[in-house]
């Protein structure tokens, strides 16, 4: 087939099987602004900030366009500038415009465009309604009155997630998004998986921020305060602060929390190797004793929730194994039971999820939870960025004894099909380099949503599924349901992508997510510990710590709705 | 159950047999107006009568018919609403208007049993009777097509609908046409969709048709939702198998077995007629499988819609029959390709379906030998406002406004000076004098700014004030929009805002200038056909009434003097006598001032309510 270009102000553009004009427009390096297109998600054409005239002079909204060869397209035009500066004026018309307590200030899509298109004005009134929050949600805080409903949240939740806990409501005006009979989001199937507020573009879903009781525990002379820090955070952080997106500037983070005062630094990544121990043992006694599979993973909160909620006949398949920062939080607060102190243990997530699984009671003794409270990477930058650290210039510094050593294994748990390579390592029975070498290419690696792969174990065949988005997971429960598919080992997240994509990390685009992706890979390959039971951390804890507590400690039983 | 063509023909002559065995008929109107007037008491009684009287009465056509019988049948709407309950007597074409239940002995004795007209209850008109329907002017000029049976058979039964040629045109379809012999033939035929967009019916069934898809869907727009629009709900209550006729010649040609009709709830009484039509139609099976042993098969589903006026809208209609929150979607894909439940999906309004069998049984020449050309046909308006005869016409394409207003719709009111016209529904545009020899087709409206939309035709004389029309059809569409996307959400709003700042007295000259820039902004960027035209009333008034909107906001005064805040209610100091009835009788305490001298209204605190005006013994108070 011939080569096929589309006139784009002047210029002839390829089209390359791009499905809207816009596509087209921004390949060829125009930014033009949007609300509400995100790729990933259904065309919704609401905003029509990406209006384009063609040469009879007609208004296309370029998201809704399909190209066709030959096609004239203007995207700056005197009439384009007005139609969307009168779109943003009327947007700005009916928005709170005290962005300087916004807890979006800077990262705001409307205060970006509102800035880029030189709005000094707005000619009507103003609107805006009072804040009318929903602090329902340990994950989430809602504001209706800064939504300015370009539905990104409605089909993110509905079409990425399959949760549906909000849609729209109401009329013209007075439309509104909303959860079904204005119930506040906790009451609903809300999992808090948080992605709504990733793709949020105001300030109308935010993740719940706690840094105010963290400052309030690091200035108290009488609290210990004990922090961990995810896999997937480390390459979350840099582009925010100055380096590059998907560096590992782990030993950078540490020596900020620490100038920040924090008493004692680890990295969850311990937390990770116990799961593989755990996780493989217990997948390893299922399929001798011949029980029910497959095996999903439960590292993930969000998914764990979504299976309470709508698929309980799963849950006896749902590993008991406690995510990596619950088995670790568990540890760190039997390590520190005789501390004179109050022991507060944070964990530093790419989450929102986990700060419910915090609160969990599952995850508590005595009322007491071994995971205090989490916050997510943007809290950690606010905080690092509030205390004036210079995070370029700060030099690494290593993670607290004892708990210092790690796996690559424990690393790559932050990106999708990471755990599933980790437990792979853990129970193939060919220990060699170059066995080791093979499993990424088995198609555990990648971004895709869903991943197959099978291995050989004691010559029977492992067949494991890798899936990333809740929408993803329930379409291969259904498959598995209906018999099309079967497996023996399936791997969950419910962010797509992996951790790394984590609604609390800051929001990236695919190029980024594959860089954080990279980051972490090269870190495992840099590590002189590649598998989980080669820790001599973990097996110290096994030999002490943990003798007649790993399942007191490392497990658990989900008792119904979280 | 009719099981073949054989069948249905047989039928067809032995309705045919029993109708004409009727010696006289009573029609009486049961349309929605007429019902809301005591019609249905009127038939009731009609019929207690005559039995009374020991004369053999026929209701139904499947009764064994009795010669020398009189039929008492409930019709579908006669159209002049105005003057309703109406009732009709055949075989003379006697007319009787606001007929009331007192009326009816009268009626029976004189027309039924003898054979008189009574005079007192015929249309009069400038001291001239006209006892015959087609002899009164509102009639005269009509054509009535789509309409030609509503008022002139009993809407509620599929036997006389047979019995007067019914499924003629679907028998023909079925036995002696190619799905594509029927595509061509409504191509050939120029018909145009009434709902609005005037989009060739027969190019929208032959893309449907092209589609390989084997689920299809035949979907009929019954969500009439302009204000004061109501000729689809004429139809589907007065002749609701022509209309299903005509989804049903739909499904042959296009390949459809499944059919929708979408009627908003507010309907109840067309949604009875038709769910009853589509019951007669099974049970005698030309609905269902092997409909008359043809082999093709095709049924017909109703949707109730929950009375939002965007879901007229294809893309929204569609995704609230399934069960959806009514919004347009972004097109491609169009509904022919992916409508509803994602199948290639015909969509037509009431009147286009109403059309078809017509074009089907006397062929696309004939068919385009009705008004102009390239928009051919008659359309049904609903006539309302400041008009005499309100009520729903038909005319053939192309008649002229003055016609229409003038000479059928009998003038204005009260004899008060015409001043617009508002056409085609809320985000239709306003029309004046010198538009009045327009002629009225798809083509010439659109190049005078305004569309002919689904037919709604709000006549306005010379004491509206337009910008009071604009802030009206504003409040509507702003109501009615769906809110997703911005420039109708927020850009109808901000209008509407405007608009009522304007006739508070509270405007300001530049508010015109931003009111036409918003205009622009929402004509040109809106998702769907509701946004892109829900500005037309602005822009068309703005740009023949400017001076009404100058009026408001220079000099804060409102012309036609409608506007409640811009009155100014003052006290002629050369006729006052200072008597103080006025003051003791004012109920905010505005009045003030000295016996035996001139008083004076405090223009701040005065409601304008006007009491003063009636009090004043002296007629020294009126309105500025």
């Amino acid at each position: 087939m011939s080569t096929e270009f589309m006139m784009i102000d002047n210029m002839p553009v390829e089209i390359e099987g791009e499905k809207n004009i816009l596509a087209v427009i921004r390949k060829a390096g125009i930014d033009l602004p949007t609300f509400c297109y995100y790729s990933e998600l259904s065309v919704y054409g609401a905003c029509r900030m990406c209006v384009v005239e063609d040469k009879s002079g007609e208004i296309h909204a370029s998201c809704s366009t399909p190209p066709k060869a030959g096609m004239e397209i203007r995207t700056n035009t005197p009439r384009l500038r007005k139609y969307r500066k009168m779109i943003l004026e009327l947007l700005l018309a009916n928005h709170c415009r005290d962005c300087t307590t916004c807890e979006k200030n800077g990262k705001c899509k409307l205060q970006e465009l509102a800035q880029r298109f030189g709005i000094k004005q707005v000619r009507f009134n103003n609107t805006a309604g009072e804040a009318d929050l929903d602090t329902s949600s340990l994950a989430i805080v809602r504001d209706k009155s800064k939504c300015i409903l370009c539905g990104d949240c409605v089909r993110m939740c509905e079409e990425v997630q399959n949760i549906g806990a909000i849609d729209f409501a109401h009329r013209g005006s007075k439309m509104c998004i909303s959860a079904a009979f204005d119930e506040p989001i906790n009451d609903t199937k809300c999992i808090g998986c948080g992605q709504c507020a990733a793709v949020c573009p105001t300030g109308a879903i935010v993740v719940k921020n706690d840094t105010a009781k963290l400052w309030k525990d690091l200035s108290d002379p009488g609290v210990k305060v004990v922090v961990q820090i995810a896999p997937a955070v480390r390459v979350g952080v840099g582009k925010e602060l100055g380096l590059t997106e998907g560096e590992n500037v782990m030993g950078k983070i540490v020596a900020a929390l620490r100038r920040i005062g924090f008493d004692e630094i680890f990295d969850t990544t311990t937390g990770a190797d116990l799961t593989v121990l755990e996780e493989a043992g217990e997948f390893l006694a299922k399929v001798q004793k011949g029980e029910k599979l497959p095996l999903f993973t439960s590292c993930c909160p969000a998914w764990v929730k979504y299976a309470e909620l709508n698929h309980p006949e799963l849950m006896g398949n749902i590993s008991t194994c406690r995510s990596p920062m619950q088995m670790f939080g568990s540890v760190l607060k039997e390590h520190y039971s005789h501390s004179h102190k109050r022991v507060v243990v944070v964990a530093i997530m790419p989450c929102t999820a986990k700060k419910q699984e915090a609160a969990r009671d599952e995850f508590k003794e005595d009322g007491v939870p071994y995971v205090d409270y989490v916050i997510t990477t943007q809290e950690l930058i606010q905080m690092i960025k509030e205390v004036g650290i210079v995070f370029s210039e700060i030099d690494p510094e290593a993670v607290d004894m004892p708990f210092g050593a790690t796996s690559g294994a424990g690393v790559i748990f932050g990106v999708t099909g990471g755990v599933t390579e980790a437990v792979i390592r853990r129970i193939s029975d060919d220990k060699s380099m170059p066995a080791l070498r093979a499993i990424p290419f088995t198609g555990v690696r990648g971004l895709q949503g869903v991943k197959e792969t099978s291995i050989d174990y004691n010559g029977r065949e492992v067949r494991i599924a890798i899936v990333s988005g809740i929408k993803n997971a329930d379409n291969l429960i259904k498959k598995m349901e209906h018999g099309e598919k079967s497996y023996d080992f399936v791997e969950v997240m419910a962010c797509p992508g992996g951790c790394i994509c984590g609604a609390g990390q800051p929001v990236t685009n695919s190029e980024g997510k594959k860089r954080r992706s990279a980051g972490l890979y090269e870190t495992d390959r840099m590590s002189t510990i590649k598998r989980s039971e080669e820790n001599p951390v973990i097996m110290a804890l096994y030999g002490g710590l943990l003798k007649g507590k790993v399942h007191k400690l490392l497990h658990v039983h989900y008792h119904g709705k979280a | 159950m009719l099981l073949n063509r054989a069948d249905i023909q047989e039928a067809r002559e032995h309705y045919k047999t029993a109708l004409g065995a009727q010696k006289k008929k009573i029609l009486v109107c049961a349309g929605t107006g007429c019902v809301a007037g005591g019609s249905l008491e009127i038939h009731a009684e009609l019929v207690r009568l005559i039995e009374s009287k020991g004369i053999p009465c026929v209701v139904s056509l499947e009764k064994e018919p009795h010669d020398h019988s009189i039929g008492v049948k409930k019709s579908g709407c006669h159209g002049f609403c105005e003057m309703g309950p109406l009732v009709r007597i055949e075989p003379h074409g006697w007319l009787y208007i606001k007929v009331k239940l007192e009326d009816c002995a009268d009626i029976i004795e004189q027309s039924i049993v003898g054979d008189n007209v009574v005079e007192r209850l015929t249309y009069r008109k400038n001291e001239q009777n006209y006892p015959t329907q087609e002899e009164i002017p509102f009639y005269k000029k009509q054509t009535r097509l789509v309409l030609e049976h509503c008022g002139h058979i009993d809407a509620t039964s599929v036997q006389e609908y047979l019995a007067i040629g019914g499924y003629k045109a679907f028998e023909k379809a079925l036995f002696e046409m190619s799905p594509d012999e029927i595509v061509k033939v409504i191509e050939e035929s120029n018909l145009r969709g009434r709902g609005g967009g005037g989009f060739p019916t027969g190019r929208k069934w032959s893309q449907v048709k092209r589609q390989n898809s084997e689920v299809k869907f035949i979907v009929c727009n019954g969500d009439e939702g302009d204000p004061g629009a109501f000729m689809d709900r004429s139809v589907m209550e007065g002749d609701p198998h022509r209309m299903l006729e005509g989804m049903m010649i739909a499904g042959i040609a296009c390949g459809a077995t499944y059919g929708y009709i979408y009627v908003r709830a507010e309907y109840p009484l067309a949604i009875s007629r038709l769910e009853a039509a589509i019951a007669q139609n099974r049970a005698l099976g030309l609905l269902g499988d092997n409909i008359l042993g043809s082999g093709h098969s095709f049924d017909i589903q109703i949707s109730k819609g929950a009375g939002a006026f965007v879901c007229g809208e294809g893309s929204a209609l569609t995704t609230s029959i399934e069960g959806k929150r009514g919004m347009p979607r972004v097109k491609p894909p169009r509904t022919v390709e992916q409508g509803l439940y994602g199948k290639p999906t015909v969509l037509n309004n009431v009147e286009t379906f109403a059309n078809v069998p017509l074009i089907i049984n006397r062929g696309a020449a004939w068919y385009k030998s009705i008004g102009p050309e390239k928009s051919p046909g008659t359309k049904a308006f609903a006539l309302t406002g400041n008009i005499e005869n309100t009520g729903l016409i038909e005319v053939p394409m192309g008649t002229t406004l003055r016609e229409v207003i003038f000479d059928i719709g009998g003038g204005i009111r009260g004899g008060a000076g015409f001043k617009a016209v508002q056409i085609g529904g809320p985000s239709g545009g306003c029309l004046t004098q010198e538009h009045l020899d327009l002629p009225l087709d798809f083509d010439s409206l659109k190049k005078a700014g305004a569309m002919i939309g689904s037919g709604g035709l709000v006549v306005m004389d010379e004491h509206t004030c337009m910008v009071e029309v604009a802030r009206f059809f504003m409040n509507f569409t702003q109501n009615e929009s769906c809110g997703k996307c911005v420039p109708c959400r927020e850009g109808t709003k901000r209008m509407l805002q405007i608009l009522e700042r304007i006739v508070a007295g509270q405007g300001e000259i530049e508010d015109l200038d931003l009111l036409l820039e918003l205009a622009d902004t929402i004509s040109s960027t809106a998702l769907c056909g509701l946004g892109k035209t829900a500005p037309l009333p602005v822009i068309s008034t703005i740009k023949y009434f400017r001076d009404e909107y100058e009026a408001h906001v220079i000099e804060k005064r409102c012309p036609a003097k409608n506007c409640q805040k811009l009155k100014k209610i003052v006290i002629d100091p050369t006729l006052c006598r200072g008597c103080s009835k006025c003051s003791r009788g004012c109920p905010v305490e505005a009045i003030s001032g000295k016996i035996k001298e001139p008083f004076v209204i405090d223009q701040a605190k005065c409601i304008k309510c006007g009491a003063c005006i009636e009090t004043c013994p002296f007629k020294a108070i009126r309105e500025d």
